[in-house]
Order: structure tokens, then C-alpha cells, then sequence
């Protein structure tokens, strides 16, 4: 680790640095981004809800289960439950990340949690375990770029999604899963990281095919976590 | 304004709480306990790992090909940006072969 690491940066070029780390996330999220507007057109959506949706929510998979169970025509409360549902595993990464925004003001914090999406969150760990700060400015820098163009694609989507030949053809449907097993794999020094990666793979099968998606993926990641502070941290043995 | 609307509305206000919450809770123990802190660094791999797993499941040649492809170019050092590429070019290339 070099020196420079642990020096006190400008906030615009920490700015710049959140915004460089934004890149592969945004190339990633893209696809999903616009296949988010189309499917919300095509379960009755108007464009502006499309947007609305990506600009308030700001959660993929859940916006994804939210349309679909629109076009099911289920009671809205549940509507609401399982957009809560997927969205719960972002409990854990609050109370994971808050450790390191402890320096943040009241503000700035309430800001940013709005922006804690899985790969924010994966992208500032990433960047504790190099031993470098979480500044605000580099947090936006991340997110800025992130939310704007997820925005921006529900808008784009939803006005010419139809013009997609055939997304499957294109890989658009997986791109997703490929890039979070690079952020798995990215944490693999952490200690307990296989036994913790072999439970929640496991645990989140099972769970998928008896309990059902999407509490599939609290469930998955209750195990893993629970054994993770269940067993005694390599250090000490 | 519409039921949609007031949906997203409610979707909205909990996902933010779901992000806030974790903090605003563990925020208000003095000292975290080691194990909570143990539990807390596996975070990452688990929740992460729920995304793939049941994906990687339901993959065919090609998807599990590509997700092969990417755990092989982060062993070997690569960044996220070329194991991203690499990975969905095979995808994309499988897919139109086995198609």
C-alpha cells in the first residue's frame, strides 16, 4: 500500500476516483437499466412511472419484481411487501458500511444511504480493505454517475425498448449475474470468504426452490452472515 | 394520482429505510461485539453470492461457461472491467454456437 493512500485528498479528486470505479458498474447495469423501461411499458406503465420508479426506488431487482407482479394484478400492499423483501438484504450493507462513515455529517449520511446500491456498496468495502477512506466526495463521485444513467435508461427504455431485436441473443438477460461473481470473487481474501461464498450459495438454492424469489436472497445471505460470526475468525486459530 | 403511483411511493419510502436502517440501529450500541463485527465482514460474499447462485443454477453451457470464464480472470489478476468483457463475449458467442 503506498503512502499517498492515507494522505488527505482534494474532494474533487476523490470525486474523479469515485467516478472512474463507476465505470464497469454503469457498462453492467446498463442493459438492465433500459430492459427495466420496456418491461415497465409493456406491464402498463406509463413512461413517466417507468422513470419515477428507477428515480425513487432506485433498486433493480426489486423494480423488476414490482412490475411484474403489477402485471398480475396483485394487491398493492403486497406489492409493497416484496419490493421491501428484496430489498431487505440492504440492512445488512447499512449497517456494514456505516462503520466507515462515521465522520460523514448527519446530512451527508442521510444522502448518502439513498445511494447504497449492491454495487456502491461493493465498490466502498472494496476500497476499505485497500485501506483508503470513504470520503463523501468520492462516495458521489461513485453513486452520481450510477443513478443518472440508470435513470436516464428507464426513460430511454421505456421510449424504444421494442427496437431490441432479441435480448437473449445479446447476453443482456446474464450480464448481471457475471458481473456479481467478479464482486464475490473480489472479496475472496476476507477470512471465512469460501465456507461463507459455499452456505449462502446453498442456503439461497434451497431457499429458491422451496420458499421462493425473492426471499431467497435474505435467506442465503442470513446464513452466510450467521456463519460467519458463528465461527471462530481464522486469525485465532 | 394513480395507484402506481402511491405503490412506488411505499416501495420507495422502505427501500430508503431498509438502507438507513442497518446503520441507525447497530449506531446505537457503544461497542460492537466481535462476532456481530465477524458477521458484518461476511456481508459482502453472502448477500452477493444469493445474486449469482440460483442464476449460476438455472444457466445452461453458455451461461455457466461465462461465469467460469470470470472467476478464472479475477484469479489471475484481472480487473473488473476486462472479466466483465471477456466473460459476455463468451456468453454471447455460446449462445449464438449451442443456439
Amino acid at each position: 500500500m503506498s503512502a499517498h493512500s492515507y494522505a488527505a485528498q482534494r474532494p474533487g479528486d476523490e470525486f474523479l476516483q469515485g467516478a472512474r470505479a463507476s465505470f464497469p458498474v454503469v457498462v453492467a447495469a446498463a442493459p438492465f437499466g433500459l430492459l427495466f423501461g420496456t418491461l415497465a411499458m409493456e406491464n402498463g406503465f406509463t413512461i413517466f412511472e417507468a422513470v419515477f420508479m428507477s428515480a425513487t426506488i432506485y433498486a433493480g431487482a426489486s423494480q423488476m419484481v414490482g412490475i411484474d407482479l403489477f402485471g398480475a394484478r396483485i394487491a398493492p400492499w403486497m406489492v409493497v411487501l416484496s419490493i421491501f423483501a428484496v430489498n431487505f438484504r440492504h440492512v445488512l450493507y447499512s449497517a456494514t458500511i456505516g462503520r466507515h462513515i462515521a465522520h460523514w455529517t448527519p446530512l451527508q449520511r442521510f444522502v448518502g444511504f439513498f445511494f447504497l446500491v449492491d454495487p456502491q456498496f461493493a465498490e466502498a468495502e472494496k476500497r476499505v480493505e485497500r485501506g483508503q477512506r470513504i470520503g463523501f466526495a468520492w462516495y458521489m463521485g461513485l453513486g452520481l454517475p450510477i443513478y443518472v444513467c440508470w435513470v436516464a435508461e428507464a426513460w430511454l427504455g421505456a421510449l424504444f425498448g421494442r427496437l431490441i431485436p432479441d435480448p437473449h441473443a445479446l447476453g443482456l438477460d446474464f450480464l448481471l449475474p457475471i458481473y456479481f461473481l467478479g464482486l464475490v470473487m473480489s472479496f475472496r481474501k476476507r477470512p471465512l470468504w469460501l465456507p461463507v461464498v459455499g452456505v449462502s450459495a446453498l442456503a439461497s438454492i434451497l431457499a429458491y426452490k422451496t420458499v421462493g424469489s425473492p426471499w431467497h436472497v435474505s435467506i442465503g445471505a442470513l446464513a452466510g452472515v450467521a456463519l460467519g460470526a458463528l465461527l471462530p475468525p481464522r486469525e485465532a486459530e | 394520482m394513480s395507484t402506481t403511483f402511491w405503490i412506488i411511493v411505499a416501495g420507495a419510502v422502505l427501500t430508503y429505510l431498509t438502507r438507513a436502517g442497518g446503520h441507525l440501529v447497530l449506531s446505537r450500541f457503544e461497542r460492537i461485539h466481535p462476532r456481530v463485527e465477524a458477521g458484518l465482514n461476511a456481508v459482502p460474499a453472502a448477500v452477493l453470492t444469493t445474486l449469482v447462485a440460483p442464476a449460476a443454477m438455472e444457466g445452461g453451457p453458455a451461461e455457466l461457461a461465462a461465469l467460469a470464464t470470470a472467476a478464472v480472470i479475477v484469479l489471475w489478476g484481472g480487473g473488473m472491467m476486462p472479466m466483465f468483457l471477456t466473460a459476455a463475449a463468451v456468453l454471447i458467442l455460446l449462445r449464438h454456437l449451442l443456439a
